[in-house]
C-alpha cells in the first residue's frame, strides 16, 4: 500500500531500518543447506515409495523443492524481500551446480578408467611390433611435437596480426580482417585437415602423411583464437601509456614493442595457452593429415606422427586381441591428453601471476 | 617533502643533452643563472586550426610561449586548450581523423612543415598528462629512463645513473625514492607518480615541456609541491600548463591566456593572452572578465 504523497510527507514515521515485514525475525546460518537437504530426503523417500529412485532424479527435484521450501519458510520468518533473495540466490547455486556436473562426472570417469590403463610401458615404449599391447610413447611425442609446431606457427602470426588490427589496421582492410578471423574461427577442424593435405598433395603427391601437415592444420585452427585473445588484450593496454611514450619521442615500433606488448604479457601468454589447450585434443584433421603410427617419430618432416586424441580413437576403433586392455589404453590416452592440459593452465596461471600489471 | 635546494643540475646534463637532438647552440644565455648550455625555446603559433574530422575544434589561434616563462593556458570544458595543447607537440593527429592547418613554430622552425619528423618534435617537446600514468611493467628507475632506454642508443650505465638521478631531483622526488629505485612505479602515490612523470618528461632533455591538467588528480598538498616543481622547472624549460583551476594559473603561470568559445558546436578560440596579473587584474576582454571573476565557467 503506497500511501498518498502529502500523508508519506508530514505524517509518516521514520521508516525503520529493520525488517519489518514477516515477523522480524531471521532464518538461522544453515537454513539453505536444511532446507536443500530436507528436500533431498523428502524426494528421496517419494522417489523410493514410488519405486522410481535414482539419484540425479532426487538431486534435480531436490533443487526444485528446496528452493520453493526455502521461498516460503523466509516468506513467513522475514519477508517477501528476504524471501526472494534467498530463492534467487538457491536458484543460482543450482544452477552452478547442474554447470559442474558434467565436468565432474567427465574427470571422475577419465580418472576412474583411465589409472587402469596406466603403467610404465606405457609411457616408455610404443606399439611397434606388439600384438594387442605396447604403450603411446608414439602418441605422447607425436602430441608434444606436433602442438609445439603448431604454436611456433601459429603464435608469432596471431600476435601480430593482432598488432596489425588493433594499432596499426584503419578502416575497410581492418574490418575485412576481424570478419574473416571470425570466419576462420568458425571453420570445422576437418575442413583445416583437408586443407593441409592438399595443399602438401600438390607438392608430395597423394597419401602423403608427415607431423607438419598436422601442426598446419592445427595452425589454421589456432590462429583466429591466438588472433582474438591478443586483440582483446592489446585493447585493454590504456592509450595513456602509448601516448606516454609518444610524448617521449618514441617510434610507433617502439613502443609496441617497450611498452604495449610487455604491459599485456601476462594476457598473451594466457591466450596462447588457452588456444594451444584448444588444438591439442584436435582428432580429426590429424587423422587426415599425420595418420596412425606404431612406432615413436619425433620429426615432423618425415614419416606419420600420432597424437593422443587419435590413439585413443585407434584403440577403440580397432582394439587388439584383448579388447578391454585397448579399451583401458584409451581412456589412459585420455587422461594423458587431460594432464598435459591441466599442466598447460597452471604454466599459464603461474605466468599471469608472476607478470600480471595493474592495468588502470 | 624533499627540500627545495635539491635544484635541476643541468650541468651534468649537459654532454648528453647536446647529443640529444640537433639543439642549435647560438646565443642567448638562459636567463636565471642556468647555464648557457642548453636554452629553452620559443613556441610560436600562428594561425592555427585545429579539427577533428570535420568538427573545427580550435580556430585561428596566435599566440607566442615564451622561453623560461610559464604559460597557462586557461578556459571553460570544451573550448579547445587541451586540444591546442596537443598540437604543440604533434599528440594532436594520434587521434583518427585529427588535423592541424596554420604553422606551429618552434624558434622558428615549422614543427608542421613537410619532412619534419613527429618523432623527434616530440623528443624536443616533451609532455606530462592529466592523469599520472607511469609505465606499470617498469620499476622506477627504468620510468625515469625509459626514454633514454627506448631512443638515445648508447647510454653508458653511469651517465644514465646520473640522469636518472638528477631528473627525480629536479622532480623534487629523490629523497623519497632513493631507497627504492627497482620498486614498480605504479608502487609510488598519485602525486609521486605525476612527479614521476614529471621526472621521466624531462630526462629527455626536450627544450619545451607541456603539462595537461597535471595537478587535477591530486590532491592540494601533492598540487602545491607540482606547483612549486613547475616555478624551479621554468629556468630550464619553455613550459605551457593547461589548466581548470584558476588559482593555480594565478600561483604559478607567468603568462596567461584564455580560450573561450561561444556556444557548444563552435570552435574554440583563443580570446586574450598577456601577462598573468594583468589578465586576471585588468583583463581587456569582458568574457575573460567573467571568468577569471568567477561569473561563469
Amino acid at each position: 500500500m503506497v500511501p498518498p504523497p502529502e500523508a508519506t510527507l508530514a505524517a509518516a514515521p521514520r521508516r525503520s531500518i529493520f525488517a519489518h515485514e514477516g515477523s522480524g525475525g531471521t532464518l538461522p546460518k544453515w537454513a539453505p543447506w536444511g532446507a536443500f537437504v530436507g528436500a533431498l530426503a523428502f524426494c528421496g523417500a517419494v522417489e523410493a515409495a514410488l519405486g522410481w529412485f535414482t539419484i540425479a532424479l532426487m538431486l534435480v527435484f531436490g533443487a526444485l523443492v528446496g528452493i520453493v521450501a526455502i521461498y516460503a519458510w523466509s516468506r513467513v520468518v522475514e519477508g517477501a524481500r528476504r524471501a526472494k533473495d534467498r530463492a534467487i540466490t538457491m536458484a543460482i547455486a543450482a544452477a552452478f551446480g547442474v554447470s559442474m556436473a558434467p565436468l565432474i562426472s567427465l574427470l571422475y570417469e577419465v580418472v576412474s578408467r583411465g589409472v587402469k590403463g596406466l603403467s610404465w610401458e606405457f609411457f616408455t615404449s610404443d606399439a611397434r611390433g606388439v600384438v594387442g599391447g605396447g604403450g603411446a610413447e608414439q602418441a605422447i611425442v607425436g602430441t608434444l611435437v606436433i602442438t609445439a609446431c603448431a604454436a611456433v606457427i601459429s603464435v608469432p602470426i596471431g600476435i601480430m596480426a593482432a598488432i596489425y588490427m588493433n594499432e596499426y589496421g584503419r578502416g575497410p582492410l581492418r574490418r575485412a580482417l576481424t570478419f574473416f578471423v571470425d570466419v576462420m574461427t568458425g571453420i570445422p577442424s576437418i575442413v583445416a585437415g583437408l586443407f593441409a593435405y592438399s595443399l602438401f598433395e600438390l607438392f608430395f603427391g597423394p597419401g602423403i602423411q608427415m607431423g607438419i601437415m598436422g601442426s598446419i592444420a592445427l595452425s589454421v585452427l589456432m590462429i583466429p583464437i591466438v588472433i582474438r585473445s591478443a586483440e582483446e588484450v592489446l585493447k585493454i593496454v590504456p592509450d595513456h601509456l602509448r601516448e606516454a611514450s609518444y610524448a617521449l619521442g618514441t617510434p610507433k615500433w617502439k613502443t609496441i614493442t617497450k611498452v604495449v606488448l610487455p604491459t599485456a604479457f601476462a594476457g598473451l601468454v594466457t591466450g596462447v595457452m588457452i588456444a594451444t589447450a584448444r588444438i591439442i585434443g584436435e582428432t580429426a584433421p590429424l587423422l587426415v593429415t599425420t595418420g596412425v603410427v606404431d612406432s615413436t617419430n619425433a620429426n615432423p618432416f618425415s614419416g606419420r606422427m600420432q597424437n593422443l586424441a587419435v590413439y585413443a580413437y585407434n584403440e577403440y576403433r580397432s582394439p587388439g586381441v584383448m579388447k578391454q586392455a585397448s579399451y583401458d589404453r584409451a581412456w589412459a590416452a585420455a587422461l594423458t591428453l587431460i594432464v598435459i592440459v591441466m599442466i598447460l593452465n597452471v604454466i599459464a596461471r603461474l605466468v599471469y601471476r608472476r607478470y600480471k600489471t595493474e592495468i588502470r | 617533502m624533499f627540500g627545495s635546494q635539491a635544484k635541476p643540475k643541468a650541468e651534468e646534463g649537459r654532454n648528453t643533452m647536446s647529443q640529444a637532438g640537433p639543439v642549435t647552440e647560438t646565443s642567448s644565455e638562459a636567463p636565471g643563472g642556468a647555464p648557457a648550455a642548453r636554452r629553452a625555446k620559443t613556441l610560436e603559433a600562428k594561425e592555427v586550426n585545429l579539427f577533428y574530422g570535420g568538427f573545427h575544434a580550435v580556430e585561428n589561434v596566435n599566440m607566442t610561449i615564451e622561453p623560461n616563462k610559464v604559460t597557462a593556458l586557461i578556459g571553460s570544458s570544451g573550448c579547445g586548450k587541451t586540444t591546442f595543447l596537443r598540437s604543440l607537440n604533434r599528440m594532436h593527429e594520434l587521434t583518427p581523423g585529427a588535423t592541424v592547418r596554420g604553422d606551429i613554430e618552434l624558434d622558428g622552425e615549422d614543427i608542421y612543415a613537410a619532412g619534419v619528423d613527429p618523432v623527434a618534435v616530440r623528443r624536443l617537446v616533451g609532455m606530462v598528462f592529466q592523469q599520472p600514468n607511469p609505465f606499470p611493467t617498469m620499476s622506477i628507475y627504468d620510468n625515469v629512463a625509459a626514454g633514454l632506454n627506448f631512443n638515445s642508443g648508447k647510454v653508458s650505465k653511469s651517465e644514465r645513473d646520473a640522469i636518472v638521478e638528477r631528473s627525480l631531483r629536479g622532480a623534487h622526488l629523490w629523497g623519497e625514492v632513493k631507497d627504492r629505485l627497482d620498486r614498480p612505479g605504479s608502487s609510488l602515490s598519485g602525486g609521486q607518480q605525476q612527479r614521476l612523470c614529471i621526472a621521466r618528461a624531462t630526462a629527455v632533455s626536450p627544450e619545451v615541456l607541456l603539462m595537461d591538467e597535471p595537478c587535477s588528480a591530486l590532491d592540494p598538498v601533492a598540487t602545491l609541491a607540482i606547483e612549486e616543481l613547475i616555478g624551479e622547472l621554468k629556468k630550464e624549460f619553455t613550459i605551457a600548463i593547461v589548466t581548470h583551476n584558476m588559482q593555480q594559473a594565478a600561483r604559478a603561470s607567468d603568462t596567461t591566456a584564455f580560450f573561450n568559445l561561444e556556444e557548444s558546436g563552435k570552435p574554440g578560440r583563443l580570446i586574450e593572452i598577456g601577462p598573468t596579473e594583468r589578465i586576471f587584474t585588468k583583463p581587456t576582454q569582458k568574457a575573460t572578465e567573467d571568468y577569471v571573476s568567477g561569473r561563469f565557467g
